[in-house]
Parts: structure tokens; sequence; C-alpha cells
């Protein structure tokens, strides 16, 4: 009986365990992963292949753009997706066109060239492989307006120079002179408006990568209307499994994503630990409640 | 040096990290309790927000899309391709608008701001209504009835592709059910919404799920570059020592 009481007591202790113990242990749960470079395995699903056997299936040239929709608040989730992609689209001798609908996407596009692009294609040239051409306002109606008339709002690149002077350029009058468009998001405008107000009405096959909080609105647009879909760090992880096996000279460099998936499972063991362990001590506490 | 050198530059990146640790940890202190480091970061990070938008809105957009349309010949040295074109008036219109616009800034010609704002909300109603309508609507009813056969598929896969389609009718049709209010939740149609609350809990629990993995990934953002950060000013004091 004295035993029982002393059970109980801890249980009831587990229970109104102080928040802040919580957020340490999740703490701890993330940093030693990191210290440790913990990692795992992580396969291409479905619905990230599709996107990755779409760009790999695109002939050499094509166009892709290249929408970053985000701030550096969604970076870590974010940004490994945009090195994936530009990776990709340069060893198939594609070209990318980055825009943004975010005002903050001309800053990642800025990393993108710095840390990926530059260093490691340094025989793409900017204006014939490659081009920045901004941030422009408007959401959706820039995407409506865009499908009309691509130049209507685009007559610069980034650095001021007249998109009439860039090679790269020619063709280029409405969004559907392009082979894909692939946007990177993470809220509104982004995913969602590139498909219902592009890839709808243009038919221009639209995929991308978005923040794991806005995976679940979009993946009922797959497959019908859109090619695939990175959701979250797991899918940046996908993306470079399915980019490592297709390309095993990315082994020995740098991949954010597959990185930073071990303090993703040892944060995950931990979060579901708390969830069982509060919902046994409010089973045991309602029990005890009713007894007495 | 030009500017994207400076911001490049070892200084500019030490000072940067510096920045961001401290306003990290100051962000972070919140998790202990609400003090004025916190605050100190949460007002810093919307006022240089607010900026930051304010500012790259007007150069990407007002300036290139707007200014250099209406006076080409006084904004050569700053949009190139505004050089030798002549001005186009329909940007009046716009320009107007806009104007209109900031009138919210005067208690007496506020009222002017509603036609601005009648022409927005026109504009953005009338767009989105038929894009949801097209792609929200009609194209997800189409995308959620499938043929319930497959051809072309293994005997394994056809079990599975017919198993997925008949959890997606079902799951669409009780969930919609439990949202039907002019009948009473009894019998089979009782059931059957008792059957979309557990879909609606599903699908709520995956979100979370996902809600969860989102704020993992930007700790983890978080917590490598405390670790860089921690590491280079390590390496600093190290080197002074030695």
């Amino acid at each position: 009986m004295a035993d029982q009481e002393v059970k109980l007591t801890i249980v009831e202790r587990l229970g109104r365990v102080d928040r802040r113990i919580i957020f340490l242990v999740i703490g701890l749960s993330v940093l030693i992963p990191l210290l440790v470079h913990y990692t795992t395995a992580i396969p291409a699903s479905p619905i990230v292949q599709d996107l990755f056997d779409m760009v790999e299936n695109l002939p050499a040239g094509s166009k892709v753009l290249l929408s970053l929709d985000y701030a550096p608040s969604t970076a870590p989730e974010n940004q490994p997706m945009a090195t994936s992609i530009a990776r990709h689209c340069f060893e198939k001798g594609h070209r990318i066109y980055m825009i943004s609908l975010w005002a903050t996407g001309p800053r990642q596009a800025m990393e993108l060239i710095d840390d990926v692009i530059t260093p490691e294609f340094p025989g793409k040239k900017q204006g014939e492989d490659w081009v920045n051409l901004g941030y422009k306002a408007g959401g959706q109606g820039l995407i409506n307006t865009l499908l009309a008339d691509f130049r209507a709002m685009y007559t610069t690149d980034v650095n001021g120079i007249g998109v009439d002077a860039l090679p790269m350029m020619e063709g280029i009058k409405t969004l559907k002179n392009f082979d894909l468009i692939y946007c990177i998001g993470s809220g509104q405008p982004g995913n969602k408006e590139w498909i219902q107000f592009a890839g709808d009405p243009g038919r221009i096959p639209v995929g991308g990568g978005t923040t794991a909080v806005m995976a679940p609105q979009l993946y009922p647009y797959y497959p019908k209307q859109t090619v695939g879909l990175l959701g979250g760090l797991q899918g940046a992880a996908e993306y470079e499994a399915a980019l490592l096996a297709r390309y095993p000279k990315y082994k020995d460099m740098s991949r954010v994503a597959s990185e930073k998936m071990g303090p993703q499972v040892s944060a995950h063991l931990v979060i579901a630990a708390f969830i069982i362990l509060g919902n046994i001590t409010f089973v045991i506490e309602r029990r005890r409640r009713k007894k007495s | 040096m030009d500017g994207h050198s400076i911001l490049t530059s070892p200084l500019a990146g030490s000072i940067g990290m510096w920045i961001g640790g401290l306003l990290t940890l100051m962000i972070f202190s919140f998790l202990y309790r609400d003090n004025p480091f916190y605050k100190f970061a949460e007002h810093l990070f919307v006022g240089v927000s607010a900026a930051y938008w304010m500012v790259v809105g007007f150069w990407s957009t007002l300036v290139p899309n707007l200014i250099a349309q209406l006076w080409p010949s006084h904004m050569g040295n700053l949009v190139p391709s505004a050089v030798g074109k002549k001005p186009d008036i329909w940007y009046m219109i716009p320009l107007v608008f806009g104007i209109l616009m900031l009138m919210r800034l005067s208690p007496k010609a506020n009222w002017l701001s509603r036609w601005a704002m009648a022409f927005v909300i026109g504009f953005a109603a009338g767009t989105n209504f038929t894009r949801y309508l097209q792609s929200d609507f009609v194209t997800q009813i189409h995308s959620s009835i499938e043929p319930i056969y497959t051809p072309g598929l293994s005997a394994m896969g056809t079990i599975g592709d017919i198993f997925s389609k008949v959890i997606i009718v079902g799951g669409l049709l009780s969930a919609l059910i439990y949202f039907y209010f002019s009948k009473e939740h009894k019998g089979v149609f009782g059931r059957a919404a008792r059957m979309g609350i557990w879909v609606l809990m599903a699908a709520f629990g995956a979100t979370f799920g996902y809600t969860v993995m989102a704020r993992i990934s930007l700790l983890t953002g978080r917590m490598d570059f405390i670790i860089r950060w921690f590491g280079s000013t390590g390496r600093w004091i190290g080197g002074i020592f030695t």
C-alpha cells in the first residue's frame, strides 16, 4: 500500500512537470544529435520521386522558373530544397529563372548563388544559365499578370539589367514559356497560388517544396495539379537522397537536410514519449479522482 | 569595395553572427519567462521586417514598374532599361490609386482611400473566386472520384490502389456528412458522421505531426547556428591566446 502511494506521487509529479524542463529536454534532444552528427537514411517517397523524375526527364536547356517565396525564418526547411533543385537543374543543363513573391526571397536567392551556384558551378553564367529577377509585389495578382505578359512586370533583373539584354530571356513572354514552375514556399502567396493562378489555368507543370506546416494543405493537389511536393525538412532530405542516388558525387558534399534529420528523429521520440507520459498520468489521475 | 563585397566580408560576417546569436538567445529567453531582452528582440524584429518590406517593395516594384514608366528620362541611372523609353501615361491610373490609398493617413481625406480599397477588394474577390472555384472545388472533386480499377498494376498494387481510393471517397463523404446539420446524426447517418469525426481527427493529427516537424526543423536551424557561433568565437579567443 505504501509502495502504491509512492508510485502515485511520482506519477503526479510527472504529470505536473514544469514546462521549462520539457523545453530543456527537447533542446538537448536536438543539440546532442547535432554535436555527434547523428543522421538517418531517408529514401525518396513517390511524391518526391515524381518531382525528381520530372526534372530529370526534361531535355537539357529546359527553362525552370524557381520562385523563392519564403523568408530567413523558414530557411532551415526551405534553403536545402533550393540547394537541391539548383544542383539538379545544372546537372541536367537546365536554365534557372529565380523570382520571388516575397520581399525576403531575393536575399535567399543571393545565398543560393553565393553558397551553391558560384562555387559548385563556376561554368554557369549569369544571364545565360541563371538569372535572379528579384521580387515583385502583388502575390496572385502578379502571377495573373505573368501568365499573360511576363515582361510587363519583370523589366530588369535584380542588378537593373534590362531583360532584353539577357540571352536566356529570349522567348520568354508568358509563364507558359517555362517547362516547369518550381515554387519553394512557406505561406501565402506561395505554392497554392502558383497552382491556382498559373498551373491550372495555364496547364504548366507546377511542383516544389514547402514548410511542413503548409504541406498537409497542399497534398490534395497531388498528383493532378502538382507534379510533386517536398514536405518540410523530410521532403528536402528525400530529394537529396534521390539526387545522391542518381549523382553519387554529392556523397562528399554538404547535404544539409539529411544531416538535420537525426535531431528530427530524436526530438520526435522525446515529444512522443512526453505525449504518452502525459496521457498515462492523466488516465491514472482520473481513476484516482473517481475512486476518491 | 561594393555593397555586396562589404556584406560578404569576414568582418561583416562576424558582426552579423554576433548580432544573430545574441538575438537568438534573447528570443530563447522567453522559454524561461517573459523579460525585457525578449521584448527588445521581438520589437526589433517587427520594426526591421516592416521597414525591410517597405524599402524592398519601393525599389523593386514602385521604382521600375511605376516611376520609371512615367518618368523614364529621370530614372536612367537607377533603371537602365528605362533609357530611351517614352513616358507611358496609362501608368497615371495606378499612381492616382496609390495616392488615394495613402489618403488613409489623413483624418479629413481618408474616405478617398475607399476607392482604391474597393478596387483592390474587387480585383482580389473576382480573381480568387474563379480560381478557387476551379482549382479547389471542381478539380478537387474530379481528383477525389477516380475509377476504382486502374489497369496495368500488379495484384498487390491493385489491392492497395482500390483500398486507397475507397479510403479517400469514404473519408470525403463521411467528413462532409459530419458537417451536414439539417438532418439529425442518428442511425446510419449518425455512424457515418462519427466516422467523419475520426477522419477529421486523423487529418488534425497529421497536421499536428507536420507542425511539430516544422518547429523542430527551425529549432535545429537555430541550434546549428549557435554551435557555429560558439565555434567561431572559441577559435577567435583561442587565436588571441596562442
